[in-house]
């Protein structure tokens, strides 16, 4: 792989990131939010991936297993804080949940 | 008998914590008295076996043993260790001896009283303190007992505590102790600093600090022991039992002070530099002697008047180590806990009787008393012993050690004329000693009746003579004031020779001054002190034979003005009150208590108040929404990345 190759690879994650990042800031529906973290996990993924090409280095896509098993079980316990969410609520809009307030 | 030796001093805390427990947890083991008042007095009686066993197998090589390490931090090694050599030897003997002889009386002296199992609960507390007192081989095991006996005297004068007055008398003993204490503390830390050691073997000390390290030691002693300006909490400290007065209050505790100095003799006061401490130490035990005597010439209550008496003795022992005559006052410390403990438990068989009789307000007033020798045989006859022996009468113990004091400093009198005028006090002490003890047994066994024919109800009055658990410790006490004293012969006999006490015994551990006095000069002293002791009985006997209790009239007549301030005990209390109390309580309400309102606690409220105020602030960071604390967190790490990328 080429540096210039490895430079659009390194683009791409970085938008994909700063979608995610700016859709868990402003976007109000819990599952949109949840969807946009997913995005974040997998915008370092393709990071990962690129550079340990980059480097014939397999350590980088091994780490991406381990990142994948965490965000599936970090989907488990999200998906069961956004259902105990709407069960309260009758709705998932996180702008209007703040009982965590002083 | 070295393996038993731990008993000595694990036996009288295994009966306190045996007899405080059950009577904790099993209120109905409290009236199981005569289990509760055998098991004390065991706990008493076999360790003063054992240490008379440890006496008569001594070897001349002190025993020592250590129990466990107390604590090691960088150079400072303590540890319960204790010694018995020919000072601790002697002195545990008095201790456990004249203890096992006082539990015994208590049995039934307490035998009615509702606190049974506390009163042999702290009276067995106390011994263990006591031992541990004496017994320690270092400084800091001698300071644990120094408290513990402190705290169980406290707790034994104020054993009445429903009583205001005794709870106060409690209070003032400990206050004016701890001040004592605090002396002794800071001569542990002087000590500590300088040689990095508090075991008494290893302690020498020279110059201007054994000068300071002496002073704050005998200060010290002045607390425990009762030496003026501190003497004034004993006489209140008669609140409590009787068998207390006799224990901690005359035979045992406050003759601590005259140990520690013994104790530290060799490594502090006998060293170059604390020779004006020993002056010092004589003058003021002999100032004590006096005021304490002519005090109790004036005093009618008959436990006052012995309490009184005992301050004087203790005057006498510190004139004694002042003059450098070590191992004379601790054979006075002997004889003196003989005799005055048999005259205290011989009041207390006394009150105890006239409280039976249910026909006087106050059975210790001696002035309601008269003619008791008639009931009162047992009593009597070890009474009047035991007030010659402390007059002086030759043959009785109280001859020998009073005698030997006398002596020892005139013959300081060589070194310093100081001694001289030590010598004239002590020698007028001697006198009224005489006096005023002639005074009040004759008083209370002698002479007309003063106590009306019937009681309250219109019953005959009868006094009886005291159980025989209370008669026979009398007659041992008795017995030993008698022959107490031929452990120490006078230096006429053999020029000192056979004055095993002083000569062979204690000279090893206790570095007497060398004091000699020529033969025709101890011949006048020992003459002149028979002369004292029998002029001063004579005349106090045919004085109140004569007038009975109206002789008090010829001596007021004697003493004219003066009589007035030895009857107010020189108006000590009084000037202590105005002099340091009220100031105190003064500057406590209105300075340090505005000080305290206003700086003190502003300055807790206000760290209060301020951590409240800026708390309230900083919450309204947290808003409850999710976002916002994403936000944050972007924001901290895009400054983080920005400040790695551009610094």
């Amino acid at each position: 792989m080429s540096p210039s190759t490895l430079f659009l690879y390194l683009a791409l994650s970085a938008a994909i990131f700063a979608i995610g990042a700016i859709g868990v800031l402003t976007r109000r529906n819990a599952i949109v939010v949840f969807i946009c973290v997913e995005l974040m996990l997998n915008a370092v993924n393709l990071t990962l991936v690129s550079f340990s090409r980059y480097w014939n280095d397999p350590a980088g896509s091994m780490l991406v297993f381990f990142v994948m098993c965490v965000a599936a079980a970090e989907a488990v316990v999200g998906l069961a804080i956004i259902i105990a969410l709407f069960r309260n609520y009758k709705h998932a809009n996180i702008s209007e949940v703040n009982i965590f307030k002083w | 008998m070295k393996a038993f030796a731990p008993l000595i001093i694990l036996l009288p805390l295994l009966g306190a914590t045996v007899i405080g427990l059950g009577g904790f947890v099993a209120p109905g083991f409290r009236n199981q008295k005569g289990l509760i008042g055998a098991l004390a007095t065991i706990c008493v009686a076999v360790p003063f076996a054992i240490v008379l066993g440890l006496f008569l197998g001594y070897d001349g090589n002190p025993v020592n043993i250590q129990l466990f390490s107390w604590m090691k931090t960088g150079s400072l090694d303590l540890s319960f260790g204790y010694t018995f050599d020919e000072l601790s030897l002697l002195m545990g003997m008095i201790v456990t001896g004249v203890g096992a002889l006082i539990h015994l009386y208590s049995t039934g002296y307490m035998h009615s009283d509702p606190g049974y199992y506390k009163f042999f609960l702290y009276l067995n507390l106390f011994i263990f303190a006591m031992l541990n007192l004496i017994l320690g081989d270092n400084m800091v095991v001698t300071f644990l007992g120094w408290e513990g006996v402190g705290a169980c005297s406290y707790f034994l004068i104020g054993f009445w505590y429903t009583d205001m007055e005794k709870a106060k008398a409690a209070q003032k003993a400990f206050v004016a102790n701890r001040i004592g204490d605090f002396a002794f503390l800071v001569a542990m830390f002087i000590i500590y600093t300088n040689l990095g050691s508090l075991r008494y073997d290893a302690i020498t000390i020279t110059g201007d600090t054994a000068y300071w390290v002496a002073l704050l030691l005998f200060i010290a002693a002045t607390g425990k022991s009762a030496q003026i300006p501190l003497f004034v909490w004993l006489p209140d400290a008669m609140a409590g039992p009787t068998p207390v007065s006799a224990l901690i209050h005359a035979a045992t505790m406050v003759t601590s002070g005259i140990y520690l100095i013994a104790r530290t003799s060799t490594g502090v006061f006998m060293q170059p530099g604390a020779e004006g401490v020993l002056l010092l130490i004589s003058i003021v035990g002999a100032f004590t002697a006096i005021m304490a005597a002519l005090i109790a010439i004036t005093q009618n209550d008959i436990k006052k008047v012995l309490a009184y008496s005992t301050v004087s003795q203790l005057g006498f022992m510190f004139v004694a180590l002042g003059a450098g005559a070590f191992s004379t006052a601790i054979f006075h410390v002997m004889t003196h806990a003989f005799f005055k403990a048999c005259l205290f438990l011989g009041s207390g068989s006394v009150i105890h009787a006239m409280e039976h009789a249910h026909c006087v307000d106050d059975p210790q007033d001696i002035r309601t008393m008269g003619g008791l020798k008639k009931y009162m045989p047992h009593t009597s006859m070890t009474f009047w012993i035991s007030t010659l022996a402390i007059a002086g009468i030759p043959g009785l113990s109280g001859f020998f050690s009073k005698d030997e004091i006398l002596g020892k400093t005139f013959a300081a009198g060589h070194v310093n004329g100081g001694y001289y005028f030590v010598w004239v006090l002590c020698a007028i002490t001697a006198f009224l000693t005489a006096f005023y003890m002639t005074r009040v047994t004759f008083l209370t066994f002698n002479g007309n009746k003063r106590y009306p024919e019937h009681d309250s109800h219109g019953h005959h009055v009868h006094i009886h003579e005291s159980p025989a658990v209370m008669t026979i410790p009398l007659w041992v006490l008795a017995i030993l004031a008698i022959v107490g004293g031929y452990v120490g012969l006078p230096e006429i006999i053999g020029h000192g020779h056979y004055n095993w006490i002083s000569h062979h015994w204690l000279s090893k551990v206790v570095n007497n001054r060398v004091l000699h006095a020529e033969f025709s000069t101890e011949i006048i002293l020992i003459t002149a002190s028979i002369a004292i002791a029998f002029a001063g009985v004579l005349l106090s006997y045919r004085l109140y034979n004569r007038y009975g209790i109206t002789g008090d009239e010829k001596v007021q007549k004697f003493f004219g003005g003066f009589y007035k301030v030895m009857q107010n005990k020189f108006y000590l209390d009084e000037i202590y009150n105005a002099a340091v109390i009220r100031p105190f309580v003064y500057l406590s309400e209105h300075g340090v208590l505005a000080f305290d309102k206003t700086v003190v606690d502003g300055a807790v409220n206000g760290a209060g108040k301020a951590a409240y105020s800026i708390g309230g602030v900083l919450r309204t960071m947290q808003t409850g929404f999710v976002q916002n604390y994403a936000l944050i967190m972007v924001g901290g790490i895009l400054a983080f990345v920005g400040y790695l990328l551009f610094f």
